[in-house]
Formats: structure tokens, C-alpha cells, sequence
């Protein structure tokens, strides 16, 4: 399968590549890795005029301990997540999420910023994201700007970046010390999780879901019940409300709401909620 | 791009995909087309000493990386360790899986030189081998694993 022709721009910095986008409309994109964006585009399901490749900019790819927080380049792969020792130390949620994406060909080439960008609800890293409440930074033709994770879902396959905007870096809480766990379910090895949680406990606690609607989305209705004193059995009642969950040859909805029920339950049991 | 060591320089489109350039450009058909939805691995190489699919990176993203194919493990007559691993351990079947079996195998290795059974099946979970055969591969990678470390005492 061959993606529908398109016009191949290569970015040497960020200043180029926020040139090539604008005045390129919505039809251009950028490529970093590529493994979310050249299935969609051989299976023509994306056929973008433009693609700048941003691949390159060795620049936006870092992990750097700031204090209480660990910035992440947008660039930076889903390996090096996976043997950071920064991360690994502060915030080892990311650390053991990116090592679970797709396979070792996909974590090879794969980055944070790009999953991020492209918003599956099925992915693993936006998910986790949300459960750390990260900040993202963007950056665009009238400067920078950030995005808290939490609003930066906005719709199946949609964020809150412009088209002419390219995000830069992720700013997560270092949870030095608190349980966290992710759980995810899947059929084989390799698969998108049919539903997935990421939790994290301690001072800032939070838990996030995949696949359980259109977007990477915040269990706030189990956040509630746990700020609210429950216990792990008992705010994970909570995992599926309000929820809907697409429906595919994997799951029906009402399966996915179970493995979301059953998955929170562990997830807090594991992360050591009461 | 350099593809086993020699200079490769061509004009391609730009949705030229990487498994493509090796195989039509270059002629070197060693490289597998599987799935063609970076899920089998069949097409797995080594860009700049790491695994990756072939089939889900572009050509023009490869410009200027080092590629290494299945064509370019053997030395002469001599083949590679893992190689020489599958074969003793008769690690293949039909043979479709294997290149990309191979390449992936290399890569973990590289990043894990001492890995368990387990870390071997989880390793090499990007390739898909459609007579089911991986009990010899994981056994050909765990032996490889023994011999290079042997070798190299």
C-alpha cells in the first residue's frame, strides 16, 4: 500500500518547519516518527498535500530533570523514554508506558509528542499523560503557549494545537514516591490496548483511561469517589460512568465498561489505594 | 543512505517507502513485504543499528542513515551468529518471517545481550511468525545470545 502523493518538506529547526506550515493550511501535517500517520496514509485515510518532517530536530529530543518536574522534548522516542533513568527515578508511570507501546520496531521510531498529537483514544501515552497531569507547551506563529493534558483531547483524533502550532514539550509532576500502575488489556502482543488505565496515587493523584471513548480520557467520575475517601473495590464501581466506549470487532461497549471496572480496581489496588 | 556498507544515492518520490527503495531501487528483495501495516515485522531492518519497519518509514526519512539488510549479515561464506543460530536451531519454517526475525532478533541483542525465554518473547513481539515456529526462534536467539557472549570471551 502506497500513501497518496504528497509534496516532502524537511525541517532543519523549529523556526523552518513553523515557516513550512504556514500559509500550508490544514492539509499539511507534521511527521516525526511517522507510525501513527503513514498507516492512516497508506490506507488513505489521511492523504495530507504537505508533510513536514520535523524527524530531525535533535533539539526536541531530551529528558531534563527541572526541580519537581521532568521535561520531555516532543521528539524524544518511545525507547529512550522506556530507559531514561531521570524518568525512570521521578516518574516511572511514563517510563514503564512508553516501554509498553506497540513493539521494540515501533518504540524505535514512535515519539511522545507525535502520539500525543495525533490523539488516539486507543493509545497508551496519552492516557498516561492525563493521569500525571502533564502540561504541554506548543509552539506557533504568535509564540509559545501552554495546554494542560486535560484540555488538550478534544475531539476523536483532535487537539487543541492549531494547525500551524507544533508542540515542543511535556511537562510531568515527578511522583517520587507515590503507586502507580497501568493496566492494559489486550487480545495479542502488540495490539492497542482494548481498554487500558493509567493511575497514580500520593499528592497528586489521578487516573486516565484508554479506549474508553473518543478521546484519552480522565476516570474523574472514580478521582471523585477515591478524593472523596473510597477505597479502591469502591471508586472503581465508578470507572465506566458516564462513559461511552466504541464498539468494534475487540469489544462491545458494555464488555469495555467491565474491563474498565475491573482494570481500575486493579490499577488502585496496584498503585496502593486503600 | 548507506544500505550494508555501500553508498546508495537515488531520486525517489516522496511516498517512496523505505522497504520499497531496498527492494526496487536498491534490488535487494532480502526484505520482506508481509502485512504492510507495520504489525508481521517480515520487513524489519536495522537503521542505524536499531529495528524498525520498513514499511511504515519513508525512504526520504532514511536519507543519510545507516540501513543494514538481511543481504548484509553474512561475510562471504561466513553467516552471522544469528544466522548460524537459526539455522542450527531450525528456527524457520517457511522462511517468510525469517529476514525480519533475524534483524529483530540482532537489535535485541544489541540493546539486551543476556536476555530471559521471556524477555526474548516479548522482544521479538513485533514479528509474527505465520507457522507459529517460535519456540526455535526464541531458542536460535537464546543460543545466539550464548555463543556471541562466547565468542567473545
Amino acid at each position: 500500500m502506497i500513501p497518496a502523493p504528497f509534496e516532502y518538506r524537511r525541517a532543519s529547526s523549529v523556526d523552518e518547519a513553523l515557516t513550512l506550515l504556514s500559509g500550508a493550511g490544514e492539509d499539511a501535517k507534521l511527521l516525526a516518527g511517522g507510525h501513527s500517520l503513514l498507516p492512516l496514509m497508506k490506507l488513505r485515510l489521511a492523504a495530507p498535500s504537505l508533510l513536514v518532517d520535523i524527524g530531525r530536530l535533535r533539539e526536541l529530543s531530551y529528558v531534563r530533570d527541572e526541580g519537581d518536574h521532568v521535561v520531555i522534548g516532543a521528539l524524544t522516542r518511545h525507547r529512550d523514554l522506556e530507559i531514561d533513568e531521570t524518568l525512570r527515578a521521578h516518574v516511572p508511570l511514563l517510563a514503564n508506558v512508553a516501554g509498553q507501546v506497540g513493539d521494540p520496531q515501533v518504540r524505535h521510531r514512535g515519539t511522545i509528542g507525535g502520539s500525543l498529537a495525533h490523539g488516539d483514544p486507543a493509545s497508551d501515552l496519552p492516557a498516561a499523560c492525563l493521569a500525571l497531569g502533564a502540561t504541554l507547551t506548543a509552539v506557533g506563529p504568535s509564540g509559545e503557549r501552554t495546554v494542560e493534558a486535560s484540555g488538550f483531547f478534544t475531539g476523536f483524533l483532535e487537539t487543541a494545537l492549531a494547525p500551524d502550532e507544533i508542540l515542543t514539550s511535556i511537562s510531568v509532576p515527578k511522583t517520587d514516591g507515590a503507586g502507580w500502575s497501568f493496566q492494559k488489556f489486550q487480545r495479542r502482543a502488540q495490539d492497542w490496548a482494548i481498554v487500558g488505565v493509567a493511575a497514580v496515587r500520593g499528592p497528586r493523584p489521578g487516573v486516565a483511561l484508554v479506549n474508553m471513548g473518543p478521546t484519552p480520557l480522565r476516570a474523574t467520575a472514580v478521582e471523585e469517589a477515591l478524593a472523596a475517601g473510597a477505597g479502591a473495590a469502591e471508586a472503581a464501581e465508578h470507572a465506566a460512568d458516564g462513559l461511552e466506549p466504541p464498539e468494534d470487532l475487540n469489544a462491545s461497549a458494555e464488555y469495555r465498561r467491565h474491563l474498565a471496572r475491573v482494570l481500575v480496581r486493579r490499577a488502585l489496588e496496584e498503585a496502593g489505594a486503600a | 543512505m548507506t544500505v550494508n556498507g555501500g553508498r546508495q544515492e537515488h531520486d525517489v518520490e516522496p511516498r517512496t517507502l523505505l522497504v520499497q527503495y531496498l527492494r526496487e531501487a536498491v534490488g535487494l528483495t532480502g526484505t520482506n513485504i508481509g502485512c504492510d501495516t507495520s504489525s508481521c515485522g517480515a520487513c524489519t531492518v536495522l537503521v542505524d543499528g536499531e529495528s524498525v519497519k520498513s514499511c511504515t518509514v519513508l525512504a526520504a526519512q532514511a536519507d543519510g542513515a545507516e540501513i543494514t539488510t538481511i543481504e548484509g549479515l553474512a561475510q562471504g561464506d561466513r553467516l552471522h551468529p544469528m544466522q548460524e543460530s537459526f539455522r542450527e536451531n531450525h528456527a524457520l519454517q517457511c522462511g517468510y518471517c525469517t529476514p525480519g526475525m533475524v534483524m529483530a532478533a540482532i537489535s535485541l541483542l544489541a540493546e539486551n545481550p543476556h536476555p530471559t525465554e521471556a524477555e526474548v518473547r516479548l522482544g521479538l513481539e513485533g514479528n509474527l511468525c505465520r507457522c507459529t515456529g517460535y519456540h526455535n526462534i526464541v531458542q536460535a536467539v537464546l543460543h545466539a545470545a550464548e555463543t556471541v557472549e562466547a565468542g567473545a570471551a
